[in-house]
């Protein structure tokens, strides 16, 4: 019985953790919408900024991996 | 299918990533021919025909396959040098040996009944501690102990800068876990996408229902196809201007 109710903790935070996702993807969308609304702006400044384009959603994503860590961690770990 | 039905799905999403010996059943051990060793070989001799058969001829006018081996490496060449300056190239070998080895896994991995390797994270944390280590080394290397003015923003106010080093330590050591786990949880977060559509395709054979889910779930599943073929370059692109990114950080760690 208490083995299932830690279990069952575990689960419900790892559904919890996938909250996280939202925050990354609203990073992401950030980082490339601002992107977008700039090489607009200027076209042909664009081009030489797609590194750091990338670079930038990398990091934005890396805090939306961790969510999907403490996921795993939870389900296969605890 | 009766006993599937009360399983709920015809098989598990994630079954594709179970390492399985290549002859007969058993236990893994560390000199088992395994299929993730299996495809992991694959790649390693496409790169290697690419490459032998790409620069043989050396025509001025390049052949097909001339050209997509002379594409690539311009292009990680320029990512190099652009990001991690000109003395970065000494590590232009490197750099693109794990550019050409991710993205051929992850493109293999997307051949029906292939195996990924690059979806364990096994595999790329060992690519991501290569590069941890790698880099740590030539930044201590080539500065000394100014390597560790990387963690001393000299460019903020004072009283600020002691935080700043504690936040940038934690940042410079979380490094090879997302780097790794960044490319593992996309492969393998694709794929079990595309395995859960495949299981509801099947939907047909069993009721009624399915003859509005089955062609649904195929157009998901070729439409998450695309997706993944794009994901399988962006996530090799990314994993390879982050090592530069590092190695930029290693070589010229003043702010």
């Amino acid at each position: 019985m208490e083995g299932d109710i830690v279990q069952m903790g575990a689960y419900i935070g790892a559904g919890l953790a996938c909250m996280g996702m939202g925050g990354a993807a609203v990073g992401v969308g950030n980082v490339a919408g601002n992107f977008l609304s700039g090489a607009l702006r200027n076209p042909s400044a664009a081009a030489g900024q797609t590194a750091t384009l990338f670079i930038g959603i990398a990091f934005a994503e890396a805090l939306g991996i961790f969510s999907f860590l403490v996921a795993l961690l939870l389900m296969f770990a605890v | 299918m009766s006993e599937a039905q009360g399983e709920g799905l015809v098989f598990h999403p994630m079954d594709q990533f179970i390492v399985k010996p290549l002859f007969g059943e058993g236990a893994v051990h560390w000199y088992t021919p395994t299929n993730a060793a299996l495809w992991m070989a694959v790649s390693v001799v496409a790169i290697i025909l690419l490459l032998v058969i790409g620069t043989r001829g050396r025509a001025v006018v390049p052949s097909r396959i001339q050209s997509v081996a002379e594409l690539a490496y311009g292009f990680i060449h320029k990512m190099v040098e652009d990001v991690a300056g000109k003395d970065g190239l000494k590590f232009f070998p490197y750099i693109f040996t794990l550019f050409l080895f991710i993205v051929f896994s992850n493109f293999l991995g997307l051949l029906p009944k292939a195996f990924t390797p690059t979806s364990h994270i096994a595999v790329t944390a060992v690519l991501a501690m290569l590069v941890f280590v790698t880099v740590t080394v030539v930044g201590f290397v080539k500065n000394g102990a100014g390597f560790l003015s990387l963690f001393w923003v000299s460019s903020a106010p004072l009283p600020l800068r002691p935080v700043l080093a504690l936040i940038e330590v934690i940042s410079y050591f979380v490094r090879p876990v997302s780097h790794s786990i960044r490319l593992a949880g996309n492969m393998m977060a694709g794929h079990a996408v595309i395995k859960v559509f495949a299981a509801f395709a099947p939907l047909i054979l069993m009721s009624g229902i399915g003859i509005a889910v089955t062609p649904l779930s195929i157009l998901a599943i070729t439409a998450m196809y695309g997706l993944e073929m794009l994901v399988a370059f962006i996530q090799a692109y990314v994993f390879t201007i982050l090592t530069c990114v590092y190695l930029k950080d290693a070589l010229h760690p003043h702010h």
